[in-house]
């Protein structure tokens, strides 16, 4: 069977914009939350994110296309052109028909939403934009991307919440053993708006803390819920026989599953999506070197994680980071980003920390690398992902 | 309500899409919109603006039949002189 590639990586992320400077930020632990910048917190519940900072879409995206489209899609155009950049790929030298892209998406464009549905309620119907039609849904980032580098096979986008990232990764490694030649793949999300936000508040997830240092603190004593972020990572997927490049390592394993309802009695089915990429992949547990945890930060929600990866690894089997710790969780594009860290890890050999916690509870019998980053021999790494609602997916990413 | 000119849409046909400004020198009374760029989508929003700046409710079907310079100058003039 054919293997599934990453050959370039391009990031939007809090702490680095660029694979170099966010993974630079990475691994000295520098986190980028902070208090919201993009709108007055005034008495918001929740204060703080990571917002990507020092990105002026007057320098990385088309002037026709900045007015079209969201700042989600703002960040994915960037990335998408350090992936190609990095990947050495140029669209226009190759066919149309045998490129795809397939993105995660979990919020739509909901910055730009927020200001067409404003014009809408204080103005009237004739005020509002014609490019409020395909800026804020769910698909407008594929579309632009698509549009934009004349790819024209098969195109989609996963809408799985927080799992996204790796179930877009999954479809693109499928795309790949179905013939297509080169898949732009991944997710950014961006919504960080007082409308977006709020959407997001009624969860009951997310930490209400005010100091960076200690509102997201996952697996901790001190866990109370998650900062939530913006940005991403772009992928170029290729066929191994296909990269013009040594690649960061391939697509070896996926799997999804989906959680019974509340109240079913049955267990969550996080410990079979792991057990299913595994086995995908052809990795047994003692095989895995590390685990990129999804570290939700919400006590019961860390618990059943720890529960999964101590039935699957043994206690402290198996060293766990979560460097989302220094991002906030990215919706769509956090698992993207993640499975990104991973590949550089592979591929420096290092582990990226866990920051703002001292230690996991004890209950948890995690390895959890925290403060520093701590160097391995690094083969085969597990991404761990949950999206709200019942969304498992994991991956595992392995050097070649 | 004053009429619309044509350098007043070649105004909002730069609001909507700057990079047809390039192209707009010459006679472009008769050039067919989608030549220029300014696809289906960027017509609605053409039409959107004259809406506001003019004051003049544009039914979809009238939009669906805007394929050039002239044709949206001679429909909004149409109007707003009756």
């Amino acid at each position: 069977m054919s293997a599934a590639v990453v050959t370039g990586i391009g990031v939007a992320a809090p702490n680095g914009l660029g694979v170099a400077d966010y993974w630079a930020a990475t691994l000295a632990g520098k986190s980028g939350i902070d208090v919201i910048t993009a709108y007055d917190v005034g008495s918001y519940p929740v204060r703080l994110a990571g917002e990507v900072k020092g990105f002026d879409p007057a320098e990385r995206v088309p002037k026709r296309l900045r007015a079209q489209t969201d700042h989600m899609t703002h960040l994915a155009l960037a990335a998408t052109d350090e992936a190609l950049a990095d990947a050495g790929a140029d669209p226009a030298e190759l066919p149309e028909y045998t490129m795809s892209v397939i993105t995660a998406n979990s919020s739509g464009g909901t910055v730009f939403g927020q200001r067409e549905l404003q014009k809408l309620w204080a103005q009237g119907p004739l005020y509002v934009g014609a490019y409020m039609s395909v800026a804020w849904f769910y698909a407008a980032t594929t579309g632009q991307l698509s549009i934009r580098h004349g790819m024209r096979g098969p195109c989609g986008v996963i809408a799985t919440e927080q799992a996204g990232g790796l179930d877009a990764v999954g479809h693109a490694r499928r795309q790949i053993r179905a013939g297509t030649r080169l898949v732009v793949t991944g997710g950014t999300d961006a919504s960080l708006s007082p409308a977006g936000l709020t959407a997001q508040i009624s969860t009951r997830l997310l930490s209400r803390g005010d100091d960076p240092g200690t509102a997201y603190q996952p697996f901790s004593a001190g866990a109370r819920g998650y900062v939530p972020g913006e940005g991403g990572a772009i992928m170029i997927v290729e066929e191994a026989a296909a990269a013009r490049r040594r690649p960061y390592g391939r697509i070896a394993g996926y799997a999804a599953t989906f959680d019974p309802p509340p109240g079913s009695g049955r267990p969550p089915t996080l410990r079979r999506a792991i057990e299913s990429a595994l086995a995908d992949a052809m990795v047994t547990p003692d095989g895995v070197d590390v685990v990129f945890a999804d570290a939700y930060g919400v006590p019961e929600l860390d618990r059943a994680e720890a529960d999964a990866l101590r039935e699957v690894f043994g206690p402290r089997g198996v060293p766990v980071t979560a460097p989302k710790t220094m991002t906030g969780r990215l919706y769509a594009g956090g698992a993207a980003l993640d499975l990104a860290t991973a590949l550089l890890a592979i591929r420096d050999q290092v582990i990226p920390p866990t920051v703002n916690v001292a230690e996991p509870l004890p209950a948890y019998e995690l390895d959890l690398v925290v403060g520093e980053p701590r160097e391995a021999p690094l083969r085969h790494a597990l991404v761990v992902a949950r999206g709200y609602g019942g969304f498992n997916a994991a991956a595992v990413v392995s050097a070649l | 309500m004053s009429q619309l000119t044509l350098d007043e849409l070649k105004t909002i046909m730069i609001q909507v899409d700057a990079d047809v400004a390039k192209d707009l020198d010459g006679d472009i009374l008769d050039t067919v919109l989608d030549h220029l760029g300014l696809d289906s989508l960027a017509v609605l929003e053409i039409a959107t603006r004259i809406q506001q700046t003019h004051r003049l409710p544009i039914p979809d079907e009238a939009i669906a039949e805007m394929t050039t310079p002239r044709n949206i100058l001679d429909y909004v003039n149409a109007r707003l002189a009756a």
